[in-house]
């Protein structure tokens, strides 16, 4: 049964959520009990299919994973001419690792929603979109084939959109789910041309062959401006986040902490077109410096719009917004020197793996923090940062938990946000002196308005307009609990994360002839 | 080995002798918290703030809301929240047309330059 489970995971790892989204209206007829209980055997059945993948990724090498074919593995049947003409998933390090966290962010927000939605209606539909977003960011990660990875994307974008306005709140949560739908639409039909023009000069829309063959055309260089600009308004980068405020703001706490792995989807995506696809045919150093750009522009806007917000939940999507930048520096700076070794062996790695870190980091304390947000929102009714206050006194684990997750995003000692960022902040250093401190800046800039929000909610005399405000339901607080565990022990254990996780996801995304070399056999 | 160093290629970093540092710091603070005066009541008059005589205003009227801090620095920095606050309009054909203009600059740049 186990050697069943691990040679089918990548398949299973859609179709456990896939099943488990489609039987929701048969198992909401069994009443909440079971309807939970379903929901959550599903989001741990995944989570340990992707734990195994993991596993079997890091110990054994890349998996291939062909549907449809005799054998999983037979990427290029005999008859095909040795070229891959069924959906190829392709698993590596940093497939595997994105994978694995997404999956436990999903477990996690599906745990708190089972006390968080407990008195609302339409749960069926919740739970189903919900584990229908997780099959949409598990295909990205997993897939080796570009209309597969647009397929996916689509159902990530359509889920979120529908959860985004799933909770009506006078038709503003419906106008915020419109654009962020709108939005995730258009960044999907860019991709979609993009993948067109490919296919239509490589006969092929598996990545490999597509990088084997690539000669970075003038259709090319269009393809990959679309690429890079459709994936980058999907992980909400400065000048494409207008949606992330509207759209993280309205959306249910557990559903936003979930949209953040969503769009952390859009990146991966991003970096493994630039390196897995494109890789040293394209312009690495015009187009690592467009990354850059992204990337700074995303981090100060972001942080800057930041502070004078007076919702939480904006004020914490503006910083979404800014640690994205940090993700797109650090990989920005590995793709400027990915052709010079020398470089990336001084910086340039050191810099990718910062990157790569920070996004498991920052899915981690982030997600903690909109779960915060979700709790203070649903004890008192109002996320305006001056109508809240007090709350120290009767949400004490709430408050402990949004410190550990406000010093993390901060990048304060030993929480991991310190670790990757101290990792993006030297190798930078080392790149361009100037963009580092911008980034040691910005990380200032996030602990003073994290002061200003923990002051604000949990300082001060007890409120009495939030008198019956208690501490809320035990699932949302081990839902909170699990993160801010892992906040801690992420930054306490750095060095044994990076080295087994980190270091193989970069190194997957620097060789692309590894990459390639997977689908057609060489390893 | 637990107390690994995350090596960054220019330093180090520690994160085991930086916690045991703070659980230093914290026992020291709670040493010197011991030594203070343990039998003040923190009921009745002696637990309000004196504020020069005046009543003791409402708790919704002490407490600092999230607006009034860092005014100084957004009143600083006005002449740029005037540029990009207004580009914030929340209008979703300013949205595409910002998307539009982004893959423009985009395209130059990766296909010209």
């Amino acid at each position: 049964m186990m050697d069943f489970i691990i040679a089918n995971a990548p398949a299973l790892l859609i179709a456990v959520p896939m099943l488990g989204a489609f039987a929701l209206p048969l198992v909401g007829r069994l009443g909440d009990t079971g309807r939970n209980g379903w929901v959550l055997g599903v989001a741990l059945i995944t989570f340990v299919i992707a734990a195994l993948l993991a596993w079997t990724v890091l110990s054994g090498g890349p998996v291939v994973y062909t549907f449809g074919a005799a054998s999983p593995a037979d990427a290029l049947p005999a008859d095909s001419g040795g070229i891959p003409i069924r959906i190829v998933f392709t698993v590596d390090a940093m497939s595997a690792f994105m994978a694995v966290f997404a999956a436990f962010v999903g477990l996690v927000t599906c745990l708190y929603s089972v006390a968080s939605e407990r008195r609302s209606s339409g749960k069926d539909g919740y739970y189903a979109l919900m584990l229908l977003l997780l099959v949409g960011i598990l295909g990205m990660v997993a897939t080796g084939d570009l209309f597969n990875f647009f397929v996916f994307l689509e159902i990530n974008s359509l889920a979120g959109a529908a959860l985004v306005a799933y909770r009506i709140d006078k038709g503003v949560s419906v106008e915020a789910g419109l654009k962020y739908g709108f939005l995730s639409t258009l960044a999907g039909l860019m991709v979609l041309y993009a993948i067109a023009l490919l296919y239509g000069q490589y006969d092929s829309l598996n990545m490999a062959v597509i990088a084997s063959r690539m000669d970075y055309t003038m259709l090319d260089k269009v393809a990959l401006a679309l690429f890079v600009a459709g994936l980058a308004l999907k992980a909400g980068a400065v000048p494409l986040h207008f949606w992330t405020p509207d759209a993280y703001s309205m959306a249910p706490g557990a559903v936003t902490a979930f949209l953040v792995v969503a769009s952390q989807a859009g990146l991966y995506g991003l970096f493994r077109i630039l390196f897995s696809v494109y890789g040293l045919t394209l312009s690495y150093v015009t187009v690592g410096w467009a990354v850059i750009i992204l990337g700074v522009l995303s981090m100060f806007v972001g942080v800057t719009m930041a502070i004078p917000q007076k919702d939480v939940k904006r004020l914490m999507a503006y910083h979404a917004v800014s640690q994205s930048g940090y993700m797109l520096l650090g990989v920005g700076v590995g793709l400027v020197v990915l052709g010079d070794a020398a470089a990336m062996d001084a910086f340039g790695r050191t810099a990718m793996e910062g990157g790569i870190f920070h996004i498991v980091n920052h899915a981690m304390y982030k997600g903690l923090l909109f779960l915060t947000a979700g709790a203070i929102f649903l004890q008192t009714g109002t996320r305006n940062l001056n109508k809240l206050g007090g709350l120290g006194h009767s949400m004490k684990w709430t408050m402990l938990f949004f410190i550990i997750g406000a010093l993390a995003i901060a990048g304060i000692p030993p929480f991991n946000g310190f670790a990757s960022k101290l990792m993006i902040y030297e190798s930078v250093f080392a790149f361009s002196p100037v963009i580092a401190v911008i980034a040691m800046v910005v990380s200032i800039l996030t602990l003073a308005s994290f002061v200003k929000v923990f002051h604000a909610i949990f300082m001060g005399p007890a409120q009495p307009r939030h008198a019956d405000a208690g501490e809320v339901p035990l699932p949302m607080l081990v839902a909170m609990g699990a993160l801010a565990l892992l906040t801690i022990l992420m930054g306490i254990f750095p060095e044994q994360i990076v080295s087994a996780v980190i270091a193989p996801a970069a190194d997957a995304l620097i060789d692309q002839g590894a990459y390639v070399a997977t689908v057609f056999g060489g390893l | 080995m637990i107390a690994d160093t995350l090596v960054t290629g220019f330093g180090a970093w520690n994160p085991i002798a930086w916690v045991i540092a703070f659980a230093v710091a914290l026992l020291l603070a709670w040493l010197i918290g011991r030594r203070g005066e343990p039998d003040l009541p923190g009921d009745g008059e002696s637990g309000k703030p004196y504020l020069s005589g005046n009543d003791e205003p409402s708790p919704e009227e002490t407490h600092i809301g999230g607006s009034n801090l860092y005014w100084g620095f957004t009143e600083a920095m006005k002449g740029y929240y005037a540029r990009v606050v207004p580009l914030h309009t929340g209008c979703l054909t300013d949205y595409v047309l910002w998307f539009l203009g982004t893959f423009a600059l985009l395209f130059l740049f990766i296909g010209v330059i």
